[in-house]
């Protein structure tokens, strides 16, 4: 199996408030190795983004703090490095697509001139050399008349061109690591399929991992080796695609699954849905943070928080749910998850 | 020699007229484009271009199509809350467009849209109890007292609780929000509600929460839905019938489950084979579209699909296919329509 790439232990995110600090990401772990795609799913507020924020050190700026945990890059822990630092490892070794493709880029620059410029910064090019590298960025990423496409502003081009031209900035330096939070939620579906195409294939030629975050399970199931699940600031569980999807586990991930429309049954039959709604953050219930909605929620549920179990028959494959409670992940292979020791 | 083609029969294959609610007949909406200091106009999005369709009472006729196509507007169109450029919109045997002051006003009782964004449609700084009763206050003689009890019932309809009708609608999810609308919306007894993106902002749980409300409701109310979205997923499961729009056509309908399993119009089958399904490992055969959807101001001759089409040929860049029915209840508008050769279609 490939080399770790990133290891995320344990990682509490969290702002500070007047009430103290609100944790956004509770205790979650989560590892990508080499040319592998993980994706990170979940419902809106479930914390995806402070993650990925976390890991590029950009939740420095977003005013909230790494509370507690690492986040193993190569071996060296991002969550200790200055912001200094985090430059040369940020745009160099891992590169970041955001949801929202016009705002980021600039306005008042060409979009061949956004790219030379981050190859100048990246890869010490000189100015032709830079410019010429853009338009065959440019072309690699499906965009045609690449010529006259670099010397146009960010206005001038459709959304789907705009979210090409931020993936080829993001290409531009070879990352190893490729962090993509929601890429696509923006475009339709046909330009999404484009853009999903043409990760794969990039992925391919250079060999990148990429951390791919989507609230679209269609997206996660055709893109994923690995899936993590995420509710409420924590991930519920996580395995293989097809453990995810095949063998649901967590009550959490089932219920979703269940809920999405237009596939299982027939037209018209009433959705299965999960009742209530997902608490804000700093209003989570004691116990499992799932417990109020879950159908299945026993005793201990309402009591304790549940650690990482490991389900199925592989050592993959894990949910944070007691009713998998004869099998702790920490005491089969130390890989952190919500463990006992920690806890007690 | 691309000439001006419109449908002048009315859509075939529809069911008796009485069972027939909307009736839109050769609907256009231009968009003038201005340009320099006098704003001179240069031009026309043609945002709805010559559409013509039928929906019959108490059905779900589903709308997609991508950004831009002309879902929206041809939303607005069809309930007057934009004039038509030309075409008539025929509700319930009447053509709205002609309408004068009161009937217009009876209009507004029976016809209804649902909003995408549950934040930016209501008004902040109002009351839940003002926002759902607003409606009944404007066209109803009703007391304080009898809005109070009838906003009471409907939020208990659509599933909120009533004892927080007192609050602002930023102290609800957005889940909730959208169930405002819905209230607001069928709190006059409408007929026919138009839901644009009504689901769409709306995380899967929420979802199908708000769908399983939107069901109900027309079974109990006996409503008649146009439900435009993006979502296919949502769309598929929704609705009795669908229509495809591409840049301001209407390019194929047909009953959900034929459209979906046997897509006639090469884009239809483009747009379905792009969704992503949550099965892993059957990442079927995709037809990937090559280039972007052209603008509207400035639509391709012939099939306006042409230029990305897979299946092209000469004829297309050339002659306008129209909206044709093929086959018992499944209209196409294209020159080589995808037909199954050995099933001949339906059945
Ligand atoms: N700068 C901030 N200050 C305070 N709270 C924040 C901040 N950024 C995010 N949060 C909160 O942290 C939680 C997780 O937010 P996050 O943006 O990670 O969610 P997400 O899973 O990415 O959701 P979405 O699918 O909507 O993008 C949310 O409750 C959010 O309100
Ligand atoms: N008031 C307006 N003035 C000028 N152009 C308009 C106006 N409203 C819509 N348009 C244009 O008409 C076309 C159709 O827009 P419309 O909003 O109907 O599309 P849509 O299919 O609903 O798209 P989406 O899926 O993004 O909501 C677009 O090109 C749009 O820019
Ligand atoms: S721990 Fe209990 S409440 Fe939580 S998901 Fe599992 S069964 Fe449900
Ligand atoms: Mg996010
Ligand atoms: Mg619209």
């Amino acid at each position: 199996m490939a080399e770790k790439l990133l290891e995320i232990r344990k990682l509490t995110v969290g702002f500070v408030t007047d009430k103290g600090l609100v944790k956004a990401t509770d205790e979650i772990s989560l590892s990508i190795r080499q040319g592998q795609t993980v994706c990170l799913v979940g419902e809106s507020g479930s914390g995806k983004s402070v993650t990925s924020l976390a890991v590029m050190r950009l939740i420095d700026y977003a005013g909230g703090v790494i509370a507690d945990g690492s986040i193993e890059y190569h071996g060296q822990d991002l969550a200790l490095k200055s912001q200094e630092e985090m430059r040369h490892i940020r745009g160099n070794r891992i590169a970041m697509i955001f949801q929202d493709p016009m705002s980021s880029l600039n306005p008042v620059f060409t979009v061949g001139e956004q790219i030379a410029e981050s190859l100048r910064l990246h890869q010490n090019m000189s100015g032709d050399k830079a410019w010429n590298a853009a338009v065959d960025m440019l072309r690699t990423v499906g965009i045609p008349a690449p010529e006259i496409r670099a010397k146009q502003y960010p206005h001038e081009l459709s959304g789907g061109m705009c979210q090409r031209v931020v993936i080829a900035i993001a290409l531009a330096c070879k990352p190893e690591l490729l962090i993509a939070d929601e890429p696509t939620t923006a475009l339709d579906v046909t330009v999404q399929a484009q853009i999903l195409d043409l990760l794969r294939k990039l992925q391919a030629e250079l060999g990148m991992s990429i951390l791919l975050i989507t609230h679209d399970m269609g997206v996660a199931a055709e893109m994923a080796d690995r899936v993590a699940v995420m509710y409420a600031g924590a991930i519920v569980e996580e395995g293989p695609v097809e453990d995810i999807f095949n063998t649901p586990s967590h009550p959490y991930t089932v219920g979703l699954l269940q809920s999405i429309p237009g596939f299982e049954g027939e037209r018209g039959r009433e959705l299965y849905t999960i009742r209530g709604t997902i608490p804000p953050i700093g209003q989570l219930p004691d116990g499992c943070r799932f417990h109020p909605r879950c159908p299945h929620a026993m005793d201990i549920c309402r009591q304790k928080e549940p650690f990482d179990f490991l389900v199925g028959d592989g050592d993959d494959h894990r949910a944070a749910c007691w009713l998998f409670e004869d099998r702790p992940v920490a005491l089969v292979d130390g890989r952190g998850g919500r463990d006992e020791v920690k806890r007690a | 020699m691309s000439t001006k083609v419109t449908l002048n029969k009315q859509t075939t294959g529809e069911a008796a007229t009485e069972d027939v609610i909307i009736d839109v007949r050769n609907l256009k909406k231009y968009f003038p484009i201005h340009k320099g200091l006098l704003s001179r106009v240069v031009g026309q999005v043609k945002a709805v271009d010559d559409v013509s369709l039928t929906i019959r009472k108490g059905e779900t006729f589903g709308l997609v199509g991508e950004s831009g196509c002309g879902k929206s507007t041809l939303g607005r169109v069809i309930l007057r809350l934009q004039g038509a450029t030309e075409g008539e919109v025929i509700f319930n045997g009447r053509n709205i467009h002609e309408m004068g002051g009161k009937e217009l006003r009876e209009l507004r009782e029976e016809m209804q849209i649902i909003f995408q964004d549950p934040f930016g449609s209501l008004n902040p700084r109002f009351l839940v109890r003002d926002i759902i009763g607003e409606p009944l206050r404007v066209h109803r003689k009703m007391s304080g007292k009898e809005i109070d009890e009838r906003v009471v019932e409907l939020m208990e309809m659509v599933g909120l609780d009533a004892s927080r009708r007192n609050r602002y609608p930023h102290e609800f999810s957005g889940g909730q929000r959208q169930r405002i609308g819905i209230a607001r919306a069928i709190a006059l007894h409408p007929q026919f509600i138009v839901a644009d993106e009504a689901v769409s902002a709306l995380d899967v749980s929420v979802q199908s929460q708000v769908i399983n409300l939107l069901m109900k409701l027309q079974k109990e109310l006996g409503l008649t839905f146009l439900f435009i979205a993006h979502g296919l997923n949502v769309v598929r499961h929704i609705s009795d019938r669908v229509g495809v729009m591409y840049l301001g056509k209407l390019v194929e309908v047909g009953e959900t489950e034929t459209l979906f399993a046997a897509p006639l119009h090469p884009y239809t089958a483009a747009l379905l084979s792009a969704i992503p399904k949550p099965t892993p490992g059957r990442r079927q055969e995709r037809i990937v579209l090559q280039g972007d959807v052209p603008s509207p101001a400035n639509p391709p001759s012939g099939c306006r699909f042409h230029t990305r089409c897979p299946l092209a040929q000469a004829k297309c860049s050339q002659v306008e296919p129209l909206l044709e029915e093929i086959m018992p209840g499944r209209q196409v508008a294209c020159h080589f329509p995808l037909v199954k050769g050995d099933s001949g279609g339906v059945n």
